[in-house]
């Protein structure tokens, strides 16, 4: 048996449909996951013991659970609760929901490495709670969650080949179809892997811009 | 006589089974600079941040300018939390000082004087800026509107907070320790920023560690001890001899750190 990723090259136009579905199901996930995350660190921060507590519970088995489980119980268990949902939405029901607990985290540590003196200094100038954290807090997190939040993204575009058990017609799923039709599973696999790669490779870059960019403005120590 | 700018009754402020402020009754007149001293622990500076309402007294009531900060006690000693806003409004009459500065590191000086103004008081941007740079001027760093506090020395730093602080022009000013995170070279320009301040008649609450400060820009001196007000009055009365025995061994630990003239 020669190793013969022509085979799969041939493929291009199919491929980059799965890729397709890749992209926006991890982009849409991530997006959702970051605003979802966002509100769910706000409010535990500020919405008192029990709602802190609730959601706490909820990230930690979120955080607690393999997501390969996670979207297997959504997908094939939701029925028996009434939950009909087709593949697409359901990965990116899944995907959001599962990031949307990590990202929860990432603000978390970003909320509390601001000093609590520099939210004090706007409450004393009569800031609401609104105006402090648009103005105040989110802009000092900023450069403290930029590399954890990419370094995120990066781990949820692998998570999302997950997907391809619940019949979602994502990168892996049709790459590995190809490879099951053409007799060349390895080659299939192979090329499966420098795709992802590329995509971990340009978003990091991009992330390293948006980082020198941000850290162009000049941040005190204190 | 008329209303004090601020009068605290019967103030007691509670961290779980710790007292750390035990009935508190004290006025401070208007236009003067008021200066809290004590040994560290002794509540001088909760006492303050209660002022600012960064702490919640746990009973008892402060009022700014006659308003009720806060909470409203009635003589039965009921309490009431007033609305957001009314607290909101009553905390802008006065305007705090840090000992860390907190200085918005993602903002110029001229950003850090002007965004109160233009987030609390709704002020066009420009005119913002504008009465800003009037701050600015004040503390002697018009020449620093556009640097970053990073690229300011402590003592700036504390000057621009200084300059913050009065951009929403209030009645009071809250110091807390100002000058203890700097250099001692870097003192000097704050406390005669603070010293001008007091010349312009503005009622100043200062808890310090400077009791050079303290006796000869202070009128009112307060001393506190395990959270109790033991005396409080002009500094001529407080500093003569003979005086509390209290005071007298707080001074002694002062007398090596610049002090002496008082011995």
């Amino acid at each position: 048996m020669m190793f013969d990723p022509q085979v799969i090259i041939e493929k291009l136009p199919e491929i980059g449909s799965g890729l397709f579905v890749t992209l926006w199901l991890w982009i849409a996930g991530v997006l959702g996951g970051v605003v979802a995350g966002f509100i769910v660190a706000t409010a535990r921060r500020f919405g008192g013991k029990i709602v802190n507590a609730v959601l706490g519970t909820i990230v930690e088995v979120l955080r607690g659970t393999p997501f390969l489980i996670q979207i297997f119980l959504l997908y094939y268990g939701g029925p028996f609760v009434g939950l009909m949902l087709d593949p697409i939405p359901c990965g990116l029901i899944g995907l959001t929901v599962y990031s949307a607990a990590y990202y929860s985290e990432v603000f978390r540590a970003g909320y509390a490495s601001v000093p609590v003196g520099h939210v004090e200094a706007a409450a004393c100038l009569g800031m609401t709670r609104f105006q402090t954290i648009s103005r105040i807090q989110v802009p000092e997190m900023a450069l403290i969650v930029l590399p954890p939040a990419i370094n995120l993204a990066i781990i949820l575009l692998k998570e999302s080949a997950v997907l391809s058990i619940i019949t979602v017609p994502e990168l892996t799923a049709t790459v590995s179809a190809i490879g099951s039709q053409q007799y060349a599973f390895l080659e299939a696999i192979f090329i499966l892997a420098i795709v992802y790669w590329i995509i971990v490779e340009l978003t990091d870059r991009l992330g390293r811009v948006a980082e020198n960019r941000l850290s162009r403005l000049r941040f005190s120590k204190a | 006589m008329s209303v004090p700018a601020i009068a605290i009754r019967k103030l007691v402020k509670r961290f779980g089974e710790t007292t750390v402020l035990q009935d508190i009754d004290l006025e401070i007149p208007e236009g003067k600079v008021s200066c809290l001293i004590g040994p560290s622990g002794s509540g001088k500076s909760t006492l303050l941040r209660c002022l600012a309402f960064l702490e919640e007294a746990t009973s008892g009531m402060i009022t700014i300018n006659g308003e009720a900060l806060g909470f409203f006690e009635d003589a039965n000693g009921r309490r009431e939390r007033l609305p957001a806003n009314q607290i909101r409004a009553v905390r802008t009459k006065t305007g705090m000082v840090f000992q860390q500065f907190n200085l918005w590191p993602h903002m110029t000086a001229l950003g850090n004087v002007s965004e109160a103004l233009k987030l609390v008081r709704k002020v066009p941007k420009a005119e913002a800026e504008e009465r800003a740079m009037v701050q600015l001027r004040k503390v002697g760093l018009e020449n620093r509107a556009g640097h970053y506090p990073s690229q300011l020395s402590g003592g700036q730093q504390q000057r621009v907070a200084i300059a913050r602080a009065l951009a929403l022009e209030p009645k009071i000013m809250l110091f807390d320790e100002p000058t203890s995170a700097l250099d001692p070279e870097l003192t000097g320009e704050v406390l005669n920023v603070m010293r001008d301040l007091a010349s312009e008649g503005m009622t100043m609450v200062v808890v310090t560690h400077e009791i050079g400060f303290a006796a000869s820009v202070g009128q009112q001196i307060s001393f506190l001890d395990h959270g109790r007000l033991l005396f409080s009055g002009p500094p001529a009365e407080i500093f003569a001899k003979p005086r509390h025995p209290r005071l007298e061994q707080f001074l002694d630990t002062y007398l090596d750190r610049g002090a002496s003239m008082l011995a």
